[in-house]
């Protein structure tokens, strides 16, 4: 089993061969845990893609390295597409580390966006990182990431 | 300060001692500053484009609800007061005001429930309520960018005293002062946030906290809650004299409506 | 009531890239918080919002709990032909919000 921490554990080389490889057993994985139990990111890709290989690069996720409220996180994706028929993106989706949830976001384009950028407004329950993931046209897919820093309130309404 | 302020629990202390860290390291200003100069760049950006700005959704409810007829007399805000972008301009600009018929203060909620209940004959709408926040934000939306501008009416003399007056007492089991974070120690960090001076010049507005637009009075309760005191209820007559204090302390200051804050 | 807030060009020329922005007020409730009494606050999402313009839905997406209350997207769309821009939010209760705004492309 894939723990939540082991992504940061591994240097960026050897996380690209993990993500090369691992796709399947971690499908695998996913059918066979109890229902209620949290994906990891790991996991959550690996569904996203159908256990193929994610890459690094292509797609850029601009977050605020840190915010004053998880409740509200402004995100932007923006992948390198000419957003051609021929050459498009097809699906951007967002992965946390630690909400309740693994998946947040999964948004729809093509040729007639023009553009392959998304902007939305993100929950994080606390300090952790963001995965943004994207699928092409030819198939492949590619991710990035973005830690954030999610400070405490001082004054809650409710203690 | 009292003694009892420093029997705090020990996170409270943590928090305290950052604070004293802090201010040798800042320079104190007097300046008037809006709460808006100490939220982040995203936070400024999301409050001044109207496109992105979320209190818009209740502004443009506002403007639906103040055409709408309600009542026995079928009447709408609209019916008596015209067109609100300009018979409406500067009105929250100069709230609280002294109300002839019940001699107290009024602030602009209290305004449109008296309006209800007593014009358009129908019932006043529930604090904290979408109808009641979106038409206070839509009436207050129409002095947005005019300075405050409390009138110097003596009847209100008073209750402007009894204002300062709460606003200087130290309540709760914390024993804290509104005065003691907003005068004392503005501009200073309380853990993550900066201590802004109070000036409640974008009520009512998006808090992120909150996750929907909210009225000073609420955010006047989420103080005193804070500070481990009994707050005063809804429309209570304390909560609009501190309004009424606060406001002629931000005289000056743009009124943002809506505004958004962490 | 649910209200909406769309923002599109008045006017694109034919072939120009345009930005567009939408919001709807709603709670985007998690299913992850308690009320007073502690019992569970049943999840209520939008779950779906699609954008449909010239006869194709340009944008789409699928919402779980980790998007903001009062849900917000900005995206792209390559101007076409004049007529409406159709914004359809639907939430886990079934209940559809549609919105719609005009483009005149020359």
């Amino acid at each position: 089993m894939v723990g939540p921490a082991l992504e940061d554990n591994y240097p960026l080389i050897g996380r690209r061969r993990f993500l090369l490889t691992s796709g399947g057993a971690l499908l695998a994985a996913v059918f066979t845990r109890p229902a209620l139990a949290r994906l990891t990111v790991q996991e959550a890709l690996a569904v996203f893609a159908n256990g193929a290989e994610i890459k690094e690069g292509r797609i850029r996720l601009e977050i605020p390295p840190l915010v004053e409220n998880g409740n509200l996180v402004g995100a932007t994706v923006t992948v390198d597409s000419p957003m051609t028929e021929a050459d498009h993106v097809k699906r951007i989706a967002l992965f946390n580390e630690k909400n309740p949830q693994a998946d947040m976001a999964v948004f729809h384009l093509g040729p007639r966006a023009g553009r392959a950028e998304v902007s939305t407004r993100l929950r994080l329950a606390t300090t952790q990182v963001v995965t943004a993931v994207c699928e092409m046209s030819d198939g492949g897919f590619w991710a990035s990431k973005a830690h954030v820093i999610v400070t405490l309130a001082a004054c809650v309404e409710t203690l | 300060m009292s003694a009892a302020r420093w029997f705090l629990p020990a996170a409270s202390a943590v928090l305290l001692s950052g604070v004293l860290m802090a201010s040798q390291e800042e320079a104190p200003t007097n300046e008037k500053r809006s709460g808006l100069d100490y939220v982040s760049p995203e936070t400024r950006a999301m409050q001044e484009d109207d496109t992105s700005n979320p209190g818009m959704l209740w502004v443009l409810d506002g403007e639906t609800l103040w055409n709408r007829a309600e009542g026995e007399n079928g009447q709408s805000c609209a019916s008596c007061h015209g067109d609100a972008e300009q018979n409406m301009r500067g009105v929250a600009a100069r709230y609280p005001v002294f109300d002839t018929d019940s001699k107290f203060p009024v602030d602009l909620q209290g305004r449109i429930n008296q309006c209800r209940q007593a014009r358009q004959k129908t019932d006043p709408l529930e604090y904290e309520s979408d109808a009641l926040l979106a038409l206070t934000a839509y009436v207050a939306h129409q002095s947005r960018g005019m300075p405050v501008a409390p009138g110097a009416d003596s009847r209100l003399a008073q209750f402007h005293e009894n204002g300062r007056r709460l606003y200087e007492k130290s309540i709760g089991q914390l024993d804290l002062a509104c005065s003691s974070c907003h005068d004392e120690r503005a501009g200073e960090r309380l853990a993550g946030a900066i201590i802004p001076q109070a000036h409640p010049t974008a009520y009512p507005l998006y808090r992120l906290e909150w996750q929907t637009l909210g009225s000073l009075q609420r955010r006047l309760r989420n103080c005193m809650i804070g500070v481990r005191a009994e707050p005063y209820a809804y429309g209570s007559l304390e909560l609009v004299e501190l309004e009424l204090y606060l406001m002629s302390r931000a005289e000056g200051l743009p009124v943002e409506t809506p505004g958004v804050r962490p | 009531m649910a209200r909406t807030l769309v923002n599109v060009p008045e006017t694109a020329r034919a072939g120009e890239i345009i930005e567009i922005k939408a919001m709807i007020a709603h709670p985007m409730e998690t299913g992850h918080r308690v009320d007073a009494k502690g019992a569970t606050i049943p999840r209520n999402i939008i779950n779906r919002f699609e954008c449909v313009y010239d006869g194709a839905t340009v944008f789409a997406a699928d919402l779980y709990p980790a998007v903001s209350a009062n849900p917000f997207f900005s995206f792209t769309t390559v101007a076409t032909r004049s007529g409406a821009i159709r914004f359809i939010w639907t939430d886990d209760q079934g209940a559809v919000e549609t919105a719609s705004a005009e483009i005149t492309v020359t």
